[in-house]
């Protein structure tokens, strides 16, 4: 999807929206929030596309253009939601593509596309029943058309294919040829979805829809705008976070090749504007800036992890889940184990660097932007160009990585703060790696005590389960922290998807300690490291006993059987019951996040301390599967997410600052490292989980429960690569 | 001025003489296939051809292309026919995408260099850093490029 067609294709659509009785939907638009775009209508020309609908756009052609409101950033949502409308609408697959529906088009009709975050595997799973009645809509709007044409009842239609065919006298029509007419139809109120025995392109492998541009450097990204008359922003961030920008000697630079503008973005932000934006960013480096650091200048991570470490033992915790009395069962406990993990701050490093682009007129703003939720962007656009939501225009581009990361809009309002001050001219702004790196919203960090009690018959009869560590909620959304308590927090931990119910004394809480560095949601978020904590101790509890780490589980997930059904699976497909080659061993474990149940089986062997992950077996309960093969995309792609965080990744600090800059100190995972995974895909219906991230969570505790099989050495803290794993 | 021969077309570019050859192809040349994802030749993301050799753009003064013919992937085919990219294609490889043309230059040059490549082979040349974790995608495209008969 170029820009340019995006483009034109916008002023269709808004064009279709200010038509308004032409358009077949069913809710008023307020006439005044559609005045803004009044100006970009333009008359459409014979034989145009025609909505059905508000989901589909069919063309005389019989091409069909699936509306889209989430994002896509690489997890196939664009794909996947086109299929799901697709399969009600009974069209031909080959003739489906997809457009983004523009944010302030959406907030113009009252959200009719629905919300626009795209974010904790939702993509898919929330939107399924109100994509499918679009599609369905649509269908039954085409067949309606072509009984009214052949003055038969709609009842002896039937659509398959972009045809509807009237059997009875052997007559068919296109749906490109009956688009027109069924564009003006009402749409109906009564929409029934197909029955899952007559899905077609729902549990279909079919090829993304967003491939062929990535494969020739055509698709544009936010970072790949170019406009006539653009210019281009470097921006310098305060390092330390809560410090401010005290000043700046533009004099220095304003001499240098290119060179505009050198502005003050915000309280803590400064920008050099020039042609280009390798001249902008040389000058920046050129810059003398003057920081006031404020009051975190002296944090490390050394003074955060005592910080967190106190938290380990701290009378005041807010529980998240108890049953009975875990402390006394543990007291009584013929055997007590107990040991502490933590994970450090993990930056998303999506590889497009974050960037926006902006432009502020007379008119309003007008940005082009890779973002997770297209209505925060109108949002922060708005805000900061100081400007009505009306007067905002979002031309979102596909993401070059997501992970979390861009659901926050702070680049975006960069941005904008920058093009204000340079009007009427677009400002392309992009955040150098350095930059990125140091001013993200890190992977919060924690630390966990875990605590278990075994009977004399190696039963676990307790388990105390403390987190401390850093809450996302308590900076992002304060109003959702109820009581001190974060339950986001306990993500995978509390009884709604917590796998081991039969532990019969439980308690876990959390000691919130929340320190300066800014926290995010990290694809997975606080699942991943939830499972690193419990389905290692999990295993260290199982050795403890002298039973089987599969075994062990069986007994604690007897009451969560489909928890337990996709670690069957895994270990089935993995042959856990045979023994491996000389010199490999297994680790096992499972999760439960996002609405689907994930487990794994990794098989690695240690020599001279060197790691190697030889094969990855990963089982999804993701309930309904809609595209097996993208499922598997994601399941493959979670390994290299979460073993980048169990090998190598982390960002540490030191005088109130991320020290890590790029990826020669951030380091992620690399082909070489990569082992063969396999999907196992266990769909046990009635339920639409998400895909994107759930598996992330079982990727680190599977390996480092094979690392322990394999060297009797326990890793506890991540990254691994500050640990030797030599024998003896 | 100064004289790039860039996908068989000579361009002229007023820049400094230190300006990264990545810079140069996305802001004079408008050629955006190649990404910018560190500017220190760590992700591969700007992977080009250099008289055949594959280089981080980012890390190639513009001057010190000299008369040596640039390959980026938009000059790779006209019609996303290279068998590299009909490979990449058949594995459903790209997510997001973004690094995406740096692994295809790289694994076109790899591929003139060994026809047949090994694992090995592969784990040794293709060092491009994929965030959303296509490796295993990348690895088995290239098998299916070279042909050696395996999925």
């Amino acid at each position: 999807m170029g820009i340019v067609t995006k483009l034109s294709r916008r002023k269709f659509l808004v064009a279709s929206a200010v038509a308004g009785g032409g358009m077949a939907v069913a809710w008023s638009v307020p006439a005044g929030l559609l005045e803004a775009f009044a100006q970009t209508t333009m008359p459409q020309p014979a034989g145009a596309p025609a909505e059905v609908g508000i989901w589909v756009v069919i063309h005389p052609d019989d091409t069909t253009v699936v509306r889209i409101a989430r994002s896509e950033m690489g997890q196939g949502t664009l794909t996947g939601l086109a299929q799901l409308v697709a399969e009600d609408l009974e069209c031909d697959w080959s003739k489906v593509r997809a457009e983004y529906i523009p944010p302030e088009v959406n907030l113009a009709n009252k959200r009719a596309w629905g919300d626009m975050s795209t974010g904790g595997s939702r993509g898919i799973r929330t939107s399924v029943d109100y994509v499918r009645k679009g599609g369905a809509a649509a269908r039954m709007m085409l067949v309606q058309a072509a009984a009214g044409r052949w003055s038969v009842p709609a009842a002896e239609c039937t659509a398959a294919n972009s045809v509807v065919t009237h059997k009875a006298s052997g007559r068919s029509l296109r749906y490109g040829e009956l688009a027109e007419a069924a564009s003006k139809l009402e749409v109906p109120k009564d929409i029934p979805l197909k029955d899952q025995k007559d899905w077609k392109i729902i549990g279909q492998g079919v090829k993304r829809l967003d491939t062929v541009e990535k494969l020739n450097g055509s698709q544009i990204y936010a970072i790949d705008v170019r406009l006539p008359d653009m210019l281009n922003a470097a921006i310098a961030q305060c390092p330390v976070f809560g410090g401010k920008l005290v000043g700046f000697d533009a004099d220095k630079i304003n001499g240098m090749k290119g060179v505009r503008h050198v502005l003050k973005v915000d309280d803590v932000t400064v920008a050099v504007v020039a042609d280009t934006w390798w001249q902008a960013k040389t000058a920046l480096d050129a810059l003398p800036i003057q920081w006031d650091e404020g009051p975190n200048a002296n944090v490390t991570s050394a003074s955060i992890a005592e910080f967190l470490k106190e938290g380990l033992d701290a009378k005041e915790a807010a529980v998240g889940h108890r049953i009975g009395d875990a402390p006394a069962a543990i007291a009584g406990a013929a055997k007590k184990i107990e040991a502490v993990y933590g994970t450090p701050f993990l930056n998303h490093a999506t590889l497009e660097p974050m960037n926006c682009t902006a432009k502020v007129s007379e008119e309003g703003v007008e940005i082009w932007v890779a973002s997770q939720n297209g209505d925060a962007s109108l949002a922060a656009a708005a805000e900061a160009g100081g400007v009505p939501l009306s007067k905002v225009k979002v031309n979102k581009l596909h993401l070059g990585g997501g992970f979390g990361r861009r659901g926050f809009q702070d680049y975006t309002r960069q941005a904008v703060l920058i093009a204000k001050q340079v009007p009427g001219r677009p400002v392309k702004m992009i955040w150098s790696r350095e930059e990125d790196m140091q001013h993200g919203f890190y992977r919060p960090i924690t630390q966990a005590k875990l605590v278990g009690g075994l009977d004399a018959e190696g039963n676990l009869v307790g388990l105390h389960f403390r987190l401390s560590g850093q809450s996302i909620l308590a900076s992002v959304a304060p109003s959702r922290v109820v009581n001190g308590l974060d339950r986001l927090h306990f993500q995978g931990l509390l009884d709604d998807e917590f796998g081991y119910m039969a532990i019969p004394n439980l308690l876990i809480d959390h000691a919130m300690r929340n320190t300066h560095v800014p926290v995010g949601f990290w694809r997975g978020v606080n699942h991943n490291q939830n499972a690193v904590y419990l389905e290692c101790f999990i295993d260290e509890l199982a050795h403890a006993a002298g039973k089987d780490p599969l075994e062990f589980r069986r007994k604690l997930l007897a009451k969560n059987p489909k928890h337990l059904a996709v670690l069957e699976a895994a270990a089935k497909k993995a042959e856990y019951d045979k023994p491996l080659p000389a010199g490999i061993f297994r680790g096992i474990c499972q999760n439960y996040g996002f609405g689907s149940y994930t487990a794994a089986v990794a098989e690695v062997s240690v020599t001279d301390g060197k790691l190697k992950m030889h094969r990855i077996v990963a089982a999804t309960d993701c309930g309904h599967a809609l595209n097996p093969d993208q499922i598997a995309a994601q399941v493959e792609g979670s390994f290299v997410y979460g073993l980048s965080a169990l090998l190598f990744s982390e960002n540490t600090v030191d005088k109130g600052r991320i020290v890590e800059g790029n990826f020669d100190t951030y380091e992620v995972m690399l082909m070489e490292q990569m082992p063969k995974v396999e999907t196992v895909i266990v769909p046990s219906g009635g339920f639409w989980g998400g895909v994107g991230e759930p598996t992330i969570a079982v990727a680190a505790p599977a390996v480092l429960n094979a690392i322990f099989a394999a060297t009797g050495k326990r890793v506890r803290t991540l990254p691994l690569k500050h640990h030797d794993l030599k024998t003896a | 001025m100064i004289r790039l021969d860039v996908n068989g077309r000579i361009h002229e570019v007023d820049v400094d003489a230190d300006t990264p050859l990545l810079w140069v192809l996305r802001e004079q040349l408008g050629l955006t296939g190649s990404k910018y994802g560190c500017g220190v030749a760590m992700c591969g993301a700007c992977t080009v051809h250099v008289d055949g050799q594959p280089q981080r753009a980012c890390a190639v003064p513009v001057a010190a292309v000299g008369e040596s013919k640039v390959l980026t992937i938009e000059g790779l085919s006209a019609d996303s026919s290279h068998p590299v990219q009909k490979a990449w294609l058949a594995h459903e490889v790209p997510q997001c995408g973004y690094c995406q043309s740096g692994q295809i230059m790289a694994a076109v040059a790899l591929l003139a260099e060994k026809p047949k490549p090994t694992d090995a082979d592969i784990d040794a040349a293709m060092t491009n850093i994929c965030r959303c974790g296509t490796y295993q995608r990348v690895r088995a495209a290239i098998h299916t490029a070279a042909g050696n008969g395996r999925a």
